[in-house]
């Protein structure tokens, strides 16, 4: 248990099969037309960083996680998260 | 005599046209209402109009969406009476979870700004009850995050349970992709809940229900508010 501070990041993407028209066009558009062939897919999704005060890095992730659920940071007809901590 | 009550949040602009198809062209007691103000479930048909709300930031209608107004709302819908989203009221219900799915930015990554033609798929609402199931209506959309998401299961269920009220289609009255302007899944326009008394859809009927604003004079988007004015004061109205 270390209580404290800690930074959260929750990614929120479009789920596999929605397609994300910003990231295929980052991909086709730039990446390929820069010459960079090695990247075969690009996702574009939304970050939102937050500093959550807790007793302990799960707890700040179970927090945020809740919160997110909660609150419907994002909407699970069509998107997924990932929630991580990141300091 | 029914009410009806437009709600007004942060960044609503589609208010006052809605408000004066209801009020002086199909002759129904209509109030503007903040929706702060909006304390109890005092009006007989609620309709949250097309605009903005809240910058529209983390997604088109998130935030409005836990406006308290959205409680009484749902409490309004439980009960069975109309509810209806046009454009970002759509994507509020659709995020308060009032309608299934998810409203996304579209696929062409541009404001689309444009006429389109809805195909009328059910009649059973009673914002379509005036229109022929098949019927084709012009109406205009303007938004840049219409893209109508479901998985595809969720959607054949939709479907079975005559949730798609409007999609998008060409001259010949086909879905086809052309004939889609955001990139909607199965070119849906519009859908309504399980009951069929809340109906949310991307496009504008209120830009479309005088001849003035039309294209061609016509006014299609009349329908679907002479249908929850029938509804409201019977079939004599």
């Amino acid at each position: 248990m270390t209580p404290g501070s800690y930074v959260v990041e929750v990614i929120v993407e479009n789920k596999p099969l929605a397609r994300d028209p910003e990231g295929e066009t980052i991909h086709r558009n730039l990446i390929l037309k820069g010459g960079y062939n090695q990247v075969t897919g690009v996702r574009a999704g939304k970050l939102l960083r937050m500093n959550v005060e807790a007793n302990s890095p799960e707890d700040a992730r179970s927090l945020v996680r809740k919160l997110s659920d909660d609150l419907r940071i994002y909407n699970p007809a069509a998107h997924t998260i990932q929630v991580r901590i990141v300091g | 005599m029914g009410k009806v009550a437009v709600i007004q949040y942060p960044g609503s602009n589609c208010d006052l046209d809605a408000l004066e198809i209801l009020r002086d062209v199909v002759k129904t007691r209509t109030s503007l209402v903040w929706h702060k103000d909006l304390q109890r479930d005092d009006y007989d048909a609620y309709v949250l109009p097309g605009g903005f709300s809240y910058g529209d930031y983390l997604r088109a209608g998130a935030i409005a969406a836990t406006s308290p107004s959205l409680r009484i709302v749902k409490e309004a819908a439980e009960s069975g009476k109309p509810v209806l989203g046009i454009c970002n009221g759509f994507q509020i219900l659709v995020e308060a979870g009032l309608l299934p799915g998810a409203v996304l930015r579209n696929s062409t990554l541009r404001f689309a700004c444009t006429w389109t033609r809805l195909r009328v798929e059910t009649t059973r609402t009673p914002f379509t009850s005036e229109a022929q199931k098949g019927q084709v209506l012009a109406i205009p959309i303007a938004h840049n995050e219409g893209r109508y998401y479901l998985d595809k299961e969720q959607i054949s269920e939709l479907e079975r349970s005559q949730q798609i009220v409007f999609r998008y289609v060409d001259e010949k009255k086909e879905a086809t992709e052309d004939a889609n302007p955001n990139g909607s899944i199965d070119n849906i326009a519009g859908v309504c809940n399980q009951k069929g008394n809340v109906m949310g859809l991307m496009p504008h009927p209120e830009r479309a229900s005088i001849p003035v604003l039309s294209l061609g004079s016509q006014t299609d988007g009349r329908v679907i508010f002479d249908s929850v004015m029938r509804t409201l004061h019977g079939p004599g109205a």
